[in-house]
């Protein structure tokens, strides 16, 4: 087949399937619905797959005209390369398997149809953003994901007891997101200013044959696109409506908000490297801002009590890593621990999803304990996503992480330092999750224990086929000093197949150094394992009460008031700006300025409708006075004149 | 302005009594309140544009205007008798001929 026509396929699946499902889904039975669904995102994976196999070059589908005006022409045109494809195959590949896993989560669900719509939907925007060949349809896309991840959050928004919040969590989601598409925006229209397109290539060629566009319009420009992917890849500081986007129903966490859309930010800066080499000041910001998240956000998953809010700190710091690569110049590392992420963060969400299934929506880990005998397969699989979450040796995590904390030692061993102190973090936090949650004394309570059940296949297989991929993902970019032969293939495969990365090259340590780093990561990783083994496993220790911790638990549990602080800071003047406005221009002047001119009308019609009194005389009074006055300043006209 | 004829100088008398018959035509309108005094008011002031015309057909040797007198002087006739007749009305209904009792189209 030819590759046009099947990544227009690829495009046009899960449209089909968001039509189908979205007009007439709610009449047809639900194994359709969700078979039609999954199978949309499934057969789009394998056209993936397909195009994956004969990748060569870059190749540009155009497919119709969207706008020509005065030299400026945008076309819906669509780029395979290496790395719309790979992200095509996570979204696809993931995709499919949540799709599967959401068959069985949302089994009793009333809106089941529509809750496949919006995935379909999703899954449709997500890869326009990610196989677009320019800015415009990627722009298409972002707003797209922004608007499905709206609809998912607040998904049951009419819940009784926590449909305001979810409509809560889902406008504040989509609040923050609009900061930053006003960044995206902005940066566009200064490339579109600067350039005269919005073709990914074009731009790039026209940079390397014209080095006088560099400077202060670069900066701009990149710290514009930069903003915009702060707001989708949740990172400081608009990074707080990602743990309460958590209020969506189980698997659209797993999907949006870990494995796909806020790898968004991600992917718009790896796409955008030739313009983020140009300015190396914005390339220090996303550094110290991807590592301020990396910490601050590990630092709040320390003492979270909710399982998938746990997993959203995760994802938020996780997210802070990948900028801090992001940050070194090192794109391909960014996006292969992108990759590892999604297999890893995407198992965790749908364990989590399987717990709370079993658990009958309960999410609070202070009244789990125990499930590793109740739920054997989801206990399984979510040990070897917490292994390689926390960089246990040789599971994906492992190698992922291990390559930006080479690429922070090579630059900068302070950098290197904090990373380290995040990742300690992220393995405590992990396997305080995963002991709490799976060992020591069932805490709920005798009637819930005996309804907990394991899930069912449509739930435990996509679980299963995740914690392959997390166990072998690490294969796809082994480090060098290992296996000269096979070694780097995923750096080899993104840089010799997408526009600009062949430019740009990853530090490589040496033999020594690699080993110890490697050595120490794992000495950090098991050392956490048998300190959380310690504490949490045996002890059956439980979290505490919240006015049992310590200052810095205090801090952790309410996520350093960073909630409250931005309430202060913005909200509240926002509500008093609002408010003064309101009374002052809305009530004070168009209100009673509108009363005002309504009363003058009334009063005028008062006083001019006494002449209509009805008197023949006084109309000929007035008519003769009238006829008088007229002649007489024409008279005195005339005689002026003469 | 030479004069054409025998009225010569005396213009101004005609003028003066023209324009005296017009106004005590026009105040005695507005002022009083009786139906056939306003219907005769009314008549004053048409006789006196009448007596204008005659005036300066008679002026200017050409006999147009005079023409015109007869016009008016049938239309205010049939008016007199249409105004007439309305009185009459009028007064059946309302047992008046006061004018400002005639009011009622004004609500």
């Amino acid at each position: 087949m030819a590759k046009d026509l099947t990544l227009i396929l690829i495009l046009a699946l899960p449209l089909i399937g968001f039509v189908i499902n979205g007009t007439i889904g709610k009449k047809l039975p639900k194994v359709l619905v969700g078979g039609l669904a999954t199978s949309v995102v499934f057969v789009a994976f394998l056209l993936a797959l397909t195009l994956f196999n004969g990748l060569n070059g870059v190749q540009i589908v155009r497919l119709f005209e969207i706008l020509n005006y005065d030299q400026i022409t945008i076309n819906a045109s669509f780029q395979i390369d290496a790395l719309s494809v790979w992200m095509t195959l996570i979204i696809t590949g993931i995709g499919s398997l949540i799709h599967l896993f959401s068959m069985g989560y949302m089994s009793h669900d009333p809106g089941y149809h529509k809750f496949f719509t919006y995935l379909n939907l999703f899954i449709f925007s997500m890869l326009l953003l990610v196989l677009g060949s320019n800015y415009f349809v990627l722009f298409f896309g972002w707003e797209g994901v922004g608007m499905c991840s709206y609809l998912l959050i607040g998904f049951h928004y009419n819940d009784l007891q926590k449909g305001k919040a979810n409509s809560l969590a889902a406008r504040k989601a989509f609040i923050m997101n609009r900061i930053g598409d006003a960044g995206l925006l902005l940066g566009l229209f200064m490339l579109l200013g600067q350039f005269g397109t919005l073709e990914f290539q074009k731009i790039g060629t026209a940079l390397i044959a014209n080095p006088a566009l560099q400077g202060g319009a670069m900066l701009l420009i990149t710290l514009c696109l930069f903003i915009a992917a702060t707001g989708k890849s949740a990172q400081i500081p608009l990074f707080t409506w990602l743990p309460d986007a958590m209020a969506g129903p189980t698997p659209v966490s797993a999907l949006i908000h870990a494995a796909t859309m806020v790898t968004a930010g991600i992917y718009l800066t790896v796409r955008s490297n030739f313009l983020f080499e140009l300015a190396p000041f914005t390339k220090e910001i996303i550094l110290y801002i991807g590592l301020a998240t990396t910490l601050v956000a590990a630092f709040m998953a320390l003492r979270q009590n909710d399982i998938k809010k746990v997993l959203a700190y995760s994802t938020v710091s996780q997210l802070g890593l990948m900028f801090v690569a992001l940050g070194f110049g090192a794109y391909t590392v960014a996006l292969f621990h992108v990759t590892t992420h999604a297999f890893f963060k995407a198992l965790l969400f749908l364990g989590s999803g399987s717990v709370i299934h079993g658990m009958h929506e309960e999410q609070d880990i202070r009244k789990m304990g125990g499930l590793a005998k109740l739920m054997p397969i989801t206990h399984f699989t979510f040990l070897i996503g917490t292994m390689a979450i926390a960089g246990i040796p040789f599971l994906s995590g492992f190698y992922s992480k291990d390559e930006i904390l080479a690429q922070a030692l090579h630059h900068n061993p302070a950098v290197y330092a904090i990373l380290v102190v995040a990742v300690t973090m992220t393995a405590i936090y992990m396997f305080r999750l995963y002991f709490l949650t799976f060992h020591g004394a069932f805490r709920g309570g005798d009637a819930l224990r005996a309804k907990v059940h394991e899930s069912g296949l449509s739930m435990t297989l996509p679980i299963i086929v995740l914690a392959f991929l997390s166990v072998f993902g690490g294969l796809l970019n082994l480090p060098g000093l290992f296996f000269h032969g096979a070694a780097h293939w995923f750096d080899h495969y993104l840089s010799a197949g997408t526009f600009g990365l062949s430019e740009v090259h990853n530090a490589h340590l040496d033999f020594n150094t690699s080993i110890g780093l490697m050595i120490f990561a794992s000495i950090i990783a098991l050392g956490v394992l048998f300190w959380a083994l310690r504490n949490y496993a045996k002890k059956g220790a439980l979290a505490k009460a919240d006015d049992q911790m310590s200052a810095w638990e205090t801090l952790s549990a309410k996520k350093l008031y960073i909630d409250e602080i931005y309430d202060l800071l913005f909200v509240q003047p926002l509500l008093k700006m609002s408010a003064f406005i309101s009374n002052v221009f809305d009530i004070q002047i168009l209100r009673n300025g509108v009363y005002a001119l309504a009363n003058g009308v009334v009063n005028t019609a008062a006083q001019t409708r006494k002449w209509q009194n009805g008197l023949l005389s006084s109309y000929l009074f007035w008519m003769v006075l009238g006829i008088i006055l007229f002649v007489s300043y024409y008279i005195l006209k005339i005689s002026v004149w003469h | 302005m030479q004069a054409a004829n025998s009225i010569g100088t005396s213009l101004d008398f005609f003028l003066f009594v023209a324009f005296a018959l017009f106004t005590i035509g026009a105040i005695g309108a507005m002022t009083r309140k009786n139906m056939i005094v306003l219907l005769m008011c009314i008549e004053l002031m048409l006789n006196a544009v009448n007596l204008l015309l005659v005036t300066f057909s008679t002026y200017y040797g050409s006999g147009d205007a005079q023409i015109f007198v007869f016009f008016t002087m049938v239309v205010a006739a049939a008016e007199a008798t249409v105004g007439l007749s309305i009185i009459i009305m009028a007064y059946r209904n309302l047992k008046s001929i006061d004018i400002d009792m005639f009011n009622q189209l004004k609500n």
